[in-house]
């Protein structure tokens, strides 16, 4: 796909929402300076922001803006800029891509400046990364960081310990460290109504993303679904506007349901929904659309994906409960996907295959996630053997354009779907003399 | 001739080190019926827990030397080695004297390591140990003492027998002289490096790894004696501290290169997990309460924990080289070691502001070419024997 046409690509209704709202949170970032309104960066897995939003400070998510950056074209430069400044080659390029922007003048995904944190909320979910990224923002900003250790899921579960663990922190920690940079004393009830708000978002997210159980699917649930939780996995959960939202999405899509029809690929609605396919892993932002491009033009629509569950597993029933205001955080953060362990993450995927009545699943392994990608090449032989279906496996980046080779990754989804067409034909056959 | 005392303590620790098979382990596990071993995984693991329920505790550090044939089936290119060794070892029934594995908070791929290590060895006590993080020392304790606990039960469960107070008591106290002899030695380098190659401390270190603490011991304090006892006499080389290897190791060829190349390394991170405790556990009280209170109050400064104090990573290293009198400081960290490299710009940062000089090279557990590290570090050394009072 050319430039022009990458520009040209159509866009739902729902983005268009969605761009106009982000637009402003990042008008409304710009001004913090002369509004006072308290800045807090945080990240997306695990990130509490219904609590960050009753105090009345603002979210910042840094994934978002290196996502953003890898999307504007912008991260070759900023890690090309954090390199010199002896970042290693083998580290994450979200933080990165970060730090570069930072020392860029911080402008922001929408052309605007991003103001200075007055607290990094350190949420410590299921990435080892965000603890050095954020120790390396508290020297790029001299600004107060608040910790918060969220255990892993080494057994599978939410251990009662572990919550009791996280509601002190929380309790402990965070609420005084918001109170002080804010000079606004908890509220409880407050709280509890961001988080209504928030299960009215979190229903309305997981219908969306079910709604893929239906032949055809009417959307992507990787790359499309990236929109999806854009808001909710970001600064608009316990929002009114996410929930406005979140139901014009589900009208939305509830519309393209009824007419029969796919979803809407960059270069416009898929015609036939040929593969129907589960993915694990992160995208490539630095090609994004291209990469779309290359699953539509096959004829594949991802029905489930990983990905989309990083900032909250919410289609395996979890939701806020607005009466157990803490520890509803701590379930929160501790049932984000990369805090689940690896066997926890393969019944995931056998799960998606298996509702979602898909025809195999692919991985896109990315160079700078450790979190995700270790132990993903033993992910994919368990569940082909728990599953029979086939699995492909691709390698990329989260923002390094020099890690996206379009000819490979190409060559590999066309084999990958030649193999999937082969054991369709196959068990068709089989069908047929039986 | 006979070799000198010394030199068969090298021996004998170049022995354990180069046995693929874990020799020493098994032999300790078929002296005595129904002995069990527990492995653990870099950095940090409580081994007066293991200790105490009767069982050996085993580090596993992956091992450069082996070939890899189906570890790279498990990790992609950028991914570090030590976990393609570690499978390597397990996937050839190397490890199969294991009744247990711990792995602790270090890193992801660590992390992920435990949930594969499930699905490989499901009849396997497996236990990913979540390391206090919170700055809060009260709370961090209260966390850990939870977490110890539970690998107390899930050990005693293993053994078959329950992990009493007194056991770890005792277990303790064990780990405390083994702490004290460790921190012997290193005093001793650091002040006399000439009479303590790294060499030799490694590979000393390295056999404590997986040998009976009271072995390790008995060991350790006779090389100590025949080491304050060398005439080996001082060299003009430059002090220098390696910082980044805690997790993957490097090759002993590495650290022979350094040494060689005319520095004497006057502290390291090798094996930090048997020096992370910083201070000796108090014996009297409740135990786990002990070791997870010594834990959140003396744990050694490292990537692997967050440091709650901002200027905390600036200030470190002009400490440690303050305390260890060096010349100058090399980054020598495993490629693709998210830890050590991520912490790399914030540790340099403040060396170099406190006037430091300092170098950095990437290796890889089984690198074979030490030619470059030879250069890097001559140069480094000659450098700073130049100019460094020019600075």
């Amino acid at each position: 796909m050319s430039d022009k046409e990458m520009r040209n690509a159509q866009k739902d209704e729902s983005m268009i929402i969605q761009k106009e709202m982000i637009a402003e949170h990042y008008k409304r970032l710009e001004r913090a300076p002369e509004t006072k309104e308290p800045v807090v960066y945080t990240f997306v897995p695990g990130n509490l922001t219904e609590l960050i939003r009753s105090f009345g400070c603002l979210p910042v998510l840094p994934e978002i803006n290196a996502l953003q950056s890898g999307m504007r074209g912008k991260s070759r430069e900023y890690i090309a800029e954090a390199e010199k400044r002896g970042h290693s080659e083998d580290v994450c390029t979200y933080v990165k891509c970060d730090i570069g922007m930072a020392m860029a003048g911080n402008i922001g995904p929408t052309g605007t400046k991003l103001p200075k944190p007055d607290l990094l909320l350190l949420s410590y979910t299921g990435c080892y990364t965000f603890m050095k990224w954020f120790e390396l923002l508290r020297e790029e900003y001299d600004c107060p960081c608040v910790f918060l250790h969220v255990p892993y899921q080494g057994e599978g579960e939410i251990e009662p310990e572990h919550r009791e663990y996280m509601v002190k922190q929380i309790k402990d920690e965070v609420i005084p460290a918001l109170e002080k940079i804010s000079g606004n004393k908890y509220d409880e009830e407050a709280l509890k109504e961001r988080l209504r708000l928030s299960v009215q978002a979190e229903d309305d997210l997981v219908w969306v993303l079910q709604s893929a159980m239906q032949k055809p699917s009417p959307i992507d649930a990787y790359f499309g679904a990236v929109y999806y939780v854009g808001p909710i996995f970001s600064a608009f959960r316990g929002t009114e506007e996410g929930v406005n939202y979140y139901k014009a999405l589900r009208r939305e899509v509830q519309g393209r349901l009824d007419a029969g029809l796919g979803p809407v690929a960059p270069k416009g609605p898929m015609a036939e929904e040929k593969y129907r396919i589960v993915v694990e892993g992160p995208p490539n932002w630095t090609h994004f659309r291209e990469f779309w491009q290359m699953f539509a033009d096959e004829g594949a629509v991802v029905v489930a994906s990983t990905y989309s569950k990083v900032g909250g597993t919410y289609d395996f029933g979890f939701r806020h409960n607005p009466d157990d205001p803490l520890g509803t955080m701590g379930d929160y953060c501790a049932g984000c996907y990369t805090n689940h362990n690896l066997p926890g993450r393969i019944d995931m995927l056998c799960q998606y295959l298996k509702d979602y009545e898909a025809d195999g699943f692919l991985i896109n392994s990315v160079k700078s996630c450790n979190s995700f990608s270790a132990g993903q090449l033993m992910m994919l032989r368990e569940v082909e053997k728990r599953t029979g279906l086939p699995g492909g496996f691709i390698e990329s980046d989260l923002v390094d354009p020099r890690y996206f080779s379009a000819a490979n990754i190409k060559n590999r989804l066309e084999s990958y779907f030649q193999m999937v067409e082969a054991r369709r034909s196959s068990s068709a056959q089989k069908g047929m003399s039986a | 001739m006979t070799p000198s005392p010394r030199a068969q303590i090298v021996d004998w620790a170049t022995e354990i080190y180069e046995d693929l098979e874990f020799t020493v382990v098994r032999e300790w596990l078929d002296a005595q019926p129904g002995r069990k071993a527990a492995g653990f995984l870099p950095v940090y693991a409580p081994k007066e827990v293991i200790h105490a329920a009767g069982m050996l505790p085993v580090g596993i550090h992956g091992n450069g030397a082996i070939e890899i044939i189906r570890g790279d089936a498990y990790y992609q290119s950028y991914i570090c080695h030590l976990p393609r060794s570690v499978v390597e070892l397990a996937e050839s029934n190397r490890l199969d004297f294991l009744s247990a594995a711990l792995f602790p908070s270090t890193c992801d791929v660590i992390r992920n390591l435990s949930g594969m290590w499930q699905i490989m060895f499901p009849d396997m006590y497996v236990r990913y140990m979540h390391l206090p993080q919170v700055a809060d020392p009260v709370l961090g304790a209260q966390f850990w003492q939870r977490e110890l606990n539970v690998i107390r039960e899930g050990l005693g469960q293993v053994a078959g027998t329950t992990v009493g107070d007194d056991q770890l008591r005792a277990s303790i106290g064990i780990y405390n002289e083994v702490r004290e002899v460790i921190g012997q030695l290193y005093a001793l380098r650091s002040k006399q490096p000439w009479k303590v190659p790294t060499e030799e401390l490694y590979l000393l270190m390295r056999a404590g790894e997986v040998v009976a603490p009271e072995v390790f011991m008995d060991q350790a304090r006779a090389y100590l004696a025949a080491a304050e006892n060398s005439d080996e006499r001082i060299k003009d080389r430059t002090r220098v501290i390696i910082v980044g290897s805690f997790c993957e190791q490097p090759p002993l060829g590495l650290i022979k290169t350094i040494e060689r190349a005319g520095c004497y390394i006057v502290d390291d991170d090798f094996l930090a997990g048997n020096r992370f405790m910083t201070k000796a556990v108090p014996t009297a009280g409740d135990p786990a309460a002990n070791l997870a209170t010594t834990f959140t109050s003396s744990a050694v400064k490292t990537s692997v924990l967050y440091e709650p104090d901002p200027k905390g990573k600036k200030s470190l290293m002009q400490e440690r080289a303050a305390a260890a009198r060096a010349d100058g400081i090399i980054f020598c960290a495993a490629s693709f070691c998210d830890p050590a490299l991520l912490d790399r710009p914030m540790l340099r940062e403040g060396a170099e502001a406190a006037g430091i000089p300092c170098i950095a090279f990437k290796f890889a557990e089984n690198s074979g070419q030490f030619q470059q590290f030879r250069e890097q570090a001559g140069t480094f050394s000659d450098s700073i024997k130049l100019w460094g009072d020019a600075s």
